[in-house]
């Protein structure tokens, strides 16, 4: 029992002004049915005692030392400026900015935020971010069904099967469905990039094909790669920005984010900041458009998200600035190499091929014998890929990956060949 | 103390409309704009759109709330307000004069019944 | 001064990072020929955000008695905790085995949820409590599409709740009902029987209400909605005041969301991450999210065979940073501690509204739970000073204030929550501030009216930030 400040004098003076003998008195509108029903109680640790029993857990998971994993979390390097400033609790123990005149440090960062993601996918407007990659494509497809009137949406590339599943979860109820075929019935074409493979491939057709139906094109980038190649002239960019400074988590809080063209701002869900004047003539920072939300429009609402991921977004603004133009397109391009190199190196073992075509980060190792088994072989603790199927595995590098660990790596998989 | 023409018809939603010739203004109240604070956009209907009496045919977003226009008539949308666009504020500027929203044709005389007068309209508000 | 934007460090050339020169490589695509991101110096950076977060107000800095929102202090061992690099670098896809440890932890998180609110199991999945309420109502769309095909759709709602209870109606593809509150803030019984017939899916409920006070008749209204085949939603909003007091599941809620950001002392961030977990009875287990986390009696380990489920609502398996926190402090406290909480966070509420009742209009004078409301209404027309003004003064006292506007039903009001981690001490500081401004009001309106006056920028013109939006820097008059 902790973090309770009263002592037991207070407690008698503060029910004396209350005009209460107990505390049991405060609670008599609760009825007696409910009160105090037995359950099985649990008992409070010492914070001695809680770190003996964490440190324990967390020596269960050492396997990991050297992992291929990828699949939609990636093991970028994170620079100590990150969490040392996102740590300052001033960020951290603040509500949502609703009284700017006193969060100007999260609704500046918001704003540099959006700013830094319109830059990345050469977009007009941003929002403040959305709970992840998955979610954040649900809100675009579904801001793409609410501009159209219309209820289809097309995936024109692999896309990452926990998203698609997510679409479906969050579209299925209002009849929003996934189809084969763009028509002038799709609401919105999904280009990803790269795909849930890693490849990189050209968007031109299917941006072509969404124009003819009148339906909006909608990407969804890793961003990092947008800051080496030519954002695509989507309608709506989303993503996932958990490279951008964020550790993997085990899957969360990551980093959604959606990037629209101007026409879209009343449609666009999540939070926004913008800049204005105060009564000093000053130029700051204000949460905007709020009547667009959930709170204000009710059951009308485009979504119902009331939060953003904002310390998450605060990373990642200060893993942009930290890096630089340059600094990020390094970050890309030592990956690409990786990639590269990886898929060289792997994909001559005998036996083992992969792709042909440019990869980024993932890749897909097609193996002679059973991927599951290699996988356990090599890492009787941990996973060296993703198995994607019987013979297939997933495998993924970052900036962070060594020559000498794919060496490495590559050594232990020829053998394979002929067990 | 609000300012409540008498020449002119009123809803309980805070809807005047002034009867001009063939045509019928729609605006919204004193007191309404006093409520929602300064008005920063107001979603139109297209003209030649039909609607009905106590229908809503738009929407009004101040700041910090986002309310539905009711029609006090029903008939036919023969203009709407151009420089609501660019300049909303003056919903709370003039609400009886360049503030108006809608204009209305085609509409139903006996629907007037249906409508506060003036002081029936001070007494709803409160005033 | 306000702290001016990042980009305004940038000089061509400058750098932080130390990374090797990156090789040619070719992407297959165009490459890109303007990218505008700031170009500084690590010490920049440090000052500029060091700088940026000295004009935020956080817990850390004080009292934030913010209605509804529950800022209560955030214990530094959970930061500590889920900071440990074995649980934020663990890649989502690692097999169960590596993560052994942590499937442990959110096992006995959802255990320890469990317990002090009555329900056969929770799903972490949920990142937020909107996010939540969309999977407790995907949840029970599930339940009767199963037993009554698609005819039950409405979810009646009472007209005080949160705007997000019918947004979630709607994203779930049900149809929000509302209906009209006694005017004490109670669910009117009669309005709620002329809707109970057989389209009703449920009834959303926050309880204590959003004016602070517990539903007395909370029994018999789950007793009339479940005989009309219906089911009921807890919007977790206001657990803080139940925790081991008076548990959702016993009322009678078959749903409920909780707010790990609020009730179990995670941070907020500044809007985020949060955790909205959802419990459900022994009925609706098998609608949950996939995968749930299960135990085989030697191992944890993540099931994804749950035919029946809803889907996916995130990508892996929700905020696991964040439950690390709440774990930590469910520890700490124990079910006992949790209780003592609840007891003494409506205690603090109840010695707030009882030294301010003399110099502020409370339009529900009773006992409150964990939050109470004032209405300013009358100031408001007598000398023209609105809730946002006391507000805003409040500000210049040094505090956070509390939430205004809301709920939409009590004009001009202002929602207190002081939680239980603050002292007789604190309160006492904070409602001397309150009664001088009260004075201030009627002495002296316009310094209230013209608030705040000692912060960095003074009030912001939002109506010009909506009709001349500035969203994006690169896009802005100033570039």
């Amino acid at each position: 029992m902790a973090y309770f400040p009263h002592t037991e004098n207070d407690v008698q003076a503060m029910l004396q002004t209350i005009g209460a003998k107990s505390i049991d008195e405060l609670f008599a509108a609760v009825p007696e049915k409910l009160k105090n029903s037995e359950f099985p109680e649990f008992k409070p640790i010492s914070e001695i005692d809680l770190l003996a029993e964490i440190n324990e857990l967390r020596h269960q998971q050492t396997g990991q030392t050297v992992s291929f994993l990828g699949g939609g979390r990636y093991a970028h390097y994170i620079p100590p400026v990150v969490p040392a400033l996102a740590g300052r609790s001033e960020f951290y123990t603040a509500y949502t900015p609703y009284q700017p005149e006193i969060s100007q440090g999260t609704l500046t960062a918001i704003y540099e935020f959006q700013s830094m993601i319109c830059e990345l996918t050469g977009l007009d407007i941003a929002n403040a971010s959305l709970y992840d990659g998955a979610t954040a494509l649900a809100e675009a497809v579904s801001m793409a069904a609410a501009a159209t009137g219309r209820l289809e949406y097309v995936i024109a590339n692999p896309l990452h099967p926990n998203y698609q599943a997510v679409l479906k979860t969050y579209l299925g109820p209002r009849n929003i469905t996934g189809q084969k075929n763009i028509t002038p019935n799709t609401a919105a074409v999904i280009f990803v990039l790269p795909d849930f493979h890693g490849l990189l491939s050209n968007w031109q057709e299917y941006l072509a094909k969404a124009r003819e139906n009148g339906a909006l094109f909608i990407v969804c980038a890793d961003p990092l790669l947008l800051s080496v190649i030519e954002p695509p002239t989507a309608d709506i960019t989303v993503g996932e920005a958990q490279p951008l400074g964020l550790p993997q988590n085990y899957g969360g809080p990551a980093l959604g984010y959606l990037a629209a063209k101007k026409d879209f701002l009343r449609q666009m869900p999540g939070r926004i900041a913008g800049r204005t004047t105060d009564d000093r003539g000053q130029r700051p920072f204000v949460l905007t458009m709020q009547t667009r939300e959930q709170h204000i429009r009710r059951e009308k609402a485009t979504s119902n998200i009331c939060s953003n991921q904002a310390l998450c977004a605060l990373m990642a603004t200060i893993y942009m600035s930290y890096l630089g133009t340059r600094g990020l397109q390094t970050v890309a391009k030592l990956c690409k190499a990786n990639t590269d190199y990886a898929k060289q190196k792997l994909g001559n073992i005998p036996g083992f091929s992969v792709d042909k075509g440019e990869h980024f980060r993932d890749f897909v190792l097609h193996c002679p014998v059973s991927a599951q088994k290699i996988n356990e072989a090599l890492a009787p603790n941990y996973k060296i890929g993703l198995p994607l199927d019987d013979k297939n595995l997933l495998l993924s590098v970052t900036e962070k990956t060594t020559k000498e660990q794919i060496n490495k790596l590559a050594k232990e998989l020829s053998g394979w060949q002929k067990n | 103390m609000s300012n409540i023409p008498a020449e002119l018809k009123y809803t309980a939603e805070h809807e005047w409309v002034k009867i001009d010739g063939q045509t019928a203004v729609v605006g919204i109240t004193a007191h309404a704009q006093s409520e929602l604070g300064d008005i920063v956009f107001v979603e139109m209907p297209a003209v030649g759109k039909t609607v009905t009496q106590n229908g809503d045919f738009g929407v009004v977003e101040s700041v910090k709330t986002v309310s539905n226009l009711y029609s006090p008539l029903s008939g036919t949308v023969s203009a709407i307000n151009p420089l609501l666009e660019k300049s909303p504020e003056l919903v709370n500027k003039d609400p009886y004069g360049e503030g108006w929203i809608i204009k209305l044709k085609d509409f139903n005389p006996a629907e007037f019944s249906a409508l506060l007068d003036a002081a029936q309209y001070k007494e709803k508000i409160g005033e | 001064m306000a702290e001016k934007l990042i980009f305004a460090y940038s000089q061509k050339g400058r750098q932080a990072h130390t990374l090797p020169e990156a090789p040619p490589v070719n992407f297959g695509l165009p490459e890109r020929k303007i990218l505008r991101l700031p170009e500084v110096s690590e010490s920049d950076v440090v000052r500029h955000y060091t700088r940026l977060s000295r004009q935020n107000y956080g817990v850390d800095n004080g009292f934030y008695p913010l209605g509804s929102c529950t800022m209560k202090y955030n214990p530094k061992i959970n930061e500590q905790i889920a900071a440990f690099e074995e649980f934020t670098g663990l890649n989502p896809s690692a097999p169960e085995r590596a993560a052994a440890g942590l499937l442990k932890i959110l096992y006995e998180t959802e255990q320890m949820l469990c317990r002090i609110f009555g329900y056969a199991r929770f799903t972490l999945q949920p990142a937020a409590g909107a996010h939540g309420e969309f999977t407790g109502l995907l949840i029970i769309r599930a339940y009767h599409l199963e037993h009554d095909g698609g005819k039950r759709r409405k979810i009646l709602i009472p007209d005080a709740a949160h705007g997000t209870n019918p947004a979630s109606c709607t994203l779930a593809g049900l149809q929000a009902v509302t209906i009209k509150s006694r005017p004490d803030g109670g669910v009117d019984i009669d309005e709620l029987r002329r809707h109970l017939d057989d389209t009703v899916a449920g009834l959303m409920l926050t309880n204590p209400n959003t004016l602070g006070l517990f539903e007395k008749n909370i029994l018999a209204i789950a007793e009339l909605v479940h005989n009309a085949g219906g089911l009921l939603y807890y919007d977790g909003a206001n657990a803080n005041a139940t925790m081991g007091l008076a548990r959702p599941a016993d009322m009678g809620f078959d749903v409920c969301h909780l707010n790990l950001h609020k009730t179990f002392a995670t941070p907020h961030g500044g809007g985020g991450p949060g955790s909205g977990p959802v419990g459900v009875t022994e009925k609706l287990m098998p609608y949950l999210p996939r995968p749930t986390i299960d135990f085989n009696g030697q191992e944890y380990f993540l099931n994804h065979d749950r035919p029946k489920s809803i889907g996916k609502v995130h990508s892996f398996y929700g905020n696991i940073g964040v439950i690390l926190k709440a774990y930590a402090y469910l520890r700490l406290q124990g079910s006992a501690g949790l209780k003592r909480a609840s007891e003494l966070a409506v205690l603090n509420a109840n010695y707030v509204k009882a030294r301010l009742q003399k110099a502020y209009a409370i339009p529900y004078p009773q006992i409150c739970q964990h939050e109470f409301v004032i209405s300013v209404k009358e100031w408001k027309k007598q000398y023209g000073v609105s809730a946002a003004d006391i507000a805003k003064r409040l500000m210049d006292y040094g505090y956070h204030p509390p939430t205004i506007y809301f709920p939409l039903n009590v004009p001009e009001c202002l929602m207190i929550e002081p939680t239980e981690t603050e002292s007789k001490e604190t309160l006492d500081a904070f409602c001397e501030a309150m009664l001088k401004i009260a004075a201030e009001v009627q002495s002296n309106p316009e310094l209230v009216k013209s608030a705040p006056h000692s912060t960095i920028v003074g009030r912001l013109d939002e109506a010009r930030a909506v009709k001349e939006p500035d969203l994006n820097y690169f896009a802005g008059a100033e570039n």
